[in-house]
């Protein structure tokens, strides 16, 4: 079938966010959304025009400047009954609500023996490069992925997007969804109507046999990048995106490096106690006797992220990087 | 024939029902203490002898579908909510059959079937639940309110401000509960607290009620007040409580001389909740001094068999420790 068939029609990913969620609140009216201008502004990312209008104040509820506050609120009224998503603007702002997501949402399920739950999804943002300097620019997925009880969610296309955000709303554990703020405007089909992406399944992007690149949210398109570049020198290169880091997809991470032999991870956040060292940690333990190299890893440079844009640049990892340190582990 | 149940009026009878309350807390926490010192209770545990009157007096104006948010010191809450003193006591020695399966402890039992939201153990660390349990009341068009219980100490937590902000601006059903015992842990709250606390509540435009903490009947009027409010969509209330931890900070804390002095606590002792109503019900007749007793030691009785029920209970199988991690 084709994707028209089946419904489809090119969105971006902030298209895909905002029909997720219309489509949850239709579904379920204990679904609202509450953060800072998220009501007749559509939040500052424009994101989601058009939501305060369908369901008025009540259901999109515009906030005081008070994170921790907000989302503290949210939690209380996840654990009675309702299902908030709370839009916390900046991943940043992560660190300002952090007692409340990691001392009060990861535990009240495991702390009060499984009687407690809370439903809540927190969307939030990483990504540097859009010259906002060193507090609006960090990709901080590893410190929410450390806590037991917390899930966490990095899609890569509007079609993930949309599926794992209806799949977070109606978890009953808090999760934390990640967007890509340089990424709001990727094109991509998706799918009309209801289907959910479960979590925990990796998701194989391009199929490949030399060598395995295992990429989060926006590095997944720098992983591609880097497998067009590969391919004209006949390296074939998979790109597996864990879509989840919590819960994770390890089986799949394992059998991909087994397939080819060699692998290198690269994800947004520092590459210091980050994503990419647990991901290699993973698939060097799973694959030790199939791999031919250690599995190397890309992830940010670990500097707080500076504003001039040549030196933001030099940050993140690049698809030429990528696939220079591929070259090397197929080639050397 | 029950002591309550022979008391002659309505009013007596109620009345009794907060001894009882009363004296259930006093007792339960002299077991704790008693479970601390002969090391049968891991961990610690921070008592609420002393500060009873606060916590019967507001949930006795609470309806048992109503919530609350409770704190470190949180026994007391819980049991004026309705808890079983037997799976209380289960839960702080870490044994199965507790409220949480034993995976929560002193500072973490939550009692869902009695809309009991949990203790926490982050000072102020409830009051953004709390907050949001009556966003969620007003959202799903119940007439319920919540109680959020905490200490002067949660003064000094930004994330208190925040949300007193919001329940003013959405008029939302929460009453803020400050239990003023005078210590943030080893502090006089003189020292960590500016201007006034009055003042802080009403800034939002949330009215306040300065409440003697050590008279249940003085609590409960003023409770039932701020109940009705939310309860009538007028919103949130701030009640001052001005109580004392007859204990240290914790079960630890024997030698208080560096923060506090003995003549201070034998002042308070004079005030003692219990004692206070007590008195009142003898001297107007209601009781004897006999039949206080009584409660007393069917109190007594019902707390040595829920230590009794805890000391016996099993501990969680191995296997209990993966499980609810996620829901």
């Amino acid at each position: 079938m084709s994707s028209a068939e089946m419904g489809e029609r090119i969105l971006t990913m902030g298209q895909a966010t905002r029909e997720a969620l219309i489509e949850e609140m239709r579904r379920d009216p204990t679904v609202f959304l509450i953060g800072e201008d998220v009501a007749e502004a559509g939040t500052a990312f424009k994101v989601l025009p058009g939501l305060y209008e369908e369901f008025g104040l009540e259901r999109v509820m515009d906030t005081p400047i008070s994170e921790p506050g907000f989302t503290g609120i949210a939690l209380g009224a996840a654990m009675t009954g309702m299902r908030p998503v709370v839009d916390i603007m900046f991943g940043d702002f992560l660190t300002l609500i952090m007692d409340q997501v990691v001392n009060q949402a990861a535990k009240i399920h495991y702390m009060s023996g499984g009687k407690l739950k809370a439903p809540i999804t927190i969307r939030t943002t990483l990504g540097a490069t859009r010259r906002s300097a060193a507090q609006h620019s960090q990709s901080l997925h590893a410190w929410v992925a450390h806590v037991p009880g917390l899930k966490v969610v990095l899609p890569s296309t509007p079609m993930d997007t949309k599926g794992l955000m209806k799949t977070a709303i109606r978890d009953d554990s808090p999760v934390i969804f990640f967007e890509d703020k340089m990424d709001f405007q990727v094109k991509g089909p998706v799918p009309e109507g209801d289907y959910l992406i479960p979590f925990g399944v990796a998701d194989v992007k391009r199929s490949g046999t030399d060598v395995t690149i295992v990429a989060t949210s926006s590095m997944v398109r720098v992983a591609l990048a880097a497998a067009d570049e590969l391919e004209g020198e006949g390296i074939s290169a998979e790109v597996i995106d864990p879509r989840t880091i919590v819960p994770l997809d390890r089986e799949a991470l394992i059998q991909s490096a087994k397939k080819t032999g060699r692998a290198i991870v690269i994800d947004e956040g520092y590459q210091s106690f980050g994503v990419t060292a647990e991901i290699a940690a993973i698939m060097a333990e799973g694959a030790f006797y199939d791999l031919d190299k250690p599995v190397a890893r890309l992830g940010a440079l670990d500097v707080p992220v500076p504003f001039s844009p040549g030196l933001e640049d030099l940050t993140i990892p690049s698809a030429a990087r990528v696939a220079e340190i591929a070259r090397h582990l197929v080639r050397d | 024939m029950s002591s309550i149940s022979a008391a002659a009026d309505e009013e007596s009878a109620s009345q009794l029902r907060l001894y009882t309350d009363m004296m259930r807390i006093r007792l339960f926490e002299e077991a704790a203490n008693g479970l601390y010192l002969s090391a049968k209770m891991p961990g610690l545990a921070h008592l609420y002898s002393g500060e009873e009157a606060v916590a019967v007096g507001v949930c006795a104006a609470l309806r048992s579908d109503d919530y609350i948010t409770s704190t470190h010191r949180g026994h007391g809450h819980c049991l004026a909510k309705g808890a079983a003193v037997d799976l209380m006591f289960a839960e702080l020695l870490g044994r199965a059959p507790g409220y949480c399966s034993g995976k929560g402890g002193s500072m973490h039992i939550a009692d869902q079937a009695r809309n009991n939201l949990g203790a926490n153990a982050i000072v102020g660390g409830s009051a953004g639940i709390a907050t949001g349990a009556a966003l969620s009341a007003k959202k799903r068009g119940t007439d319920q309110v919540v109680a959020c219980f905490f200490g002067e100490g949660a003064l000094g937590q930004g994330l208190v401000y925040e949300v007193m902000n919001m329940a003013s601006l959405w008029t939302l059903p929460v009453v803020y509960v400050c239990e003023n015992n005078l210590y943030n842990e080893y502090t006089n709250y003189a020292e960590t607290t500016a201007g006034s606390i009055r003042q802080r509540a009403e800034a939002f435009g949330i009215p306040v009620a300065e409440v003697d903490g050590q008279d249940v009947l003085e609590v409960w009027k003023a409770a039932a007040e701020a109940v009705l409010r939310a309860r009538s969509g007028a919103g949130p209330s701030f009640l001052h409580c001005r109580t004392y931890r007859q204990y240290g900070h914790h079960v630890g804390d024997i030698n208080r001389s560096s923060y506090r002095s003995k003549e201070e606590e034998m002042a308070w002792a004079e005030r003692d909740p219990i004692a206070i109503l007590g008195e009142r019900l003898v001297s107007r007749g209601a009781v004897t001094p006999s039949q206080l007793d009584g409660i007393r030691e069917e109190v007594q009785t019902e707390i040595t068999q829920g230590v009794d029920f805890a000391l016996e209970a099993p501990y969680p199988d191995a296997a209990e420790v993966f499980t609810a991690v996620y829901a």
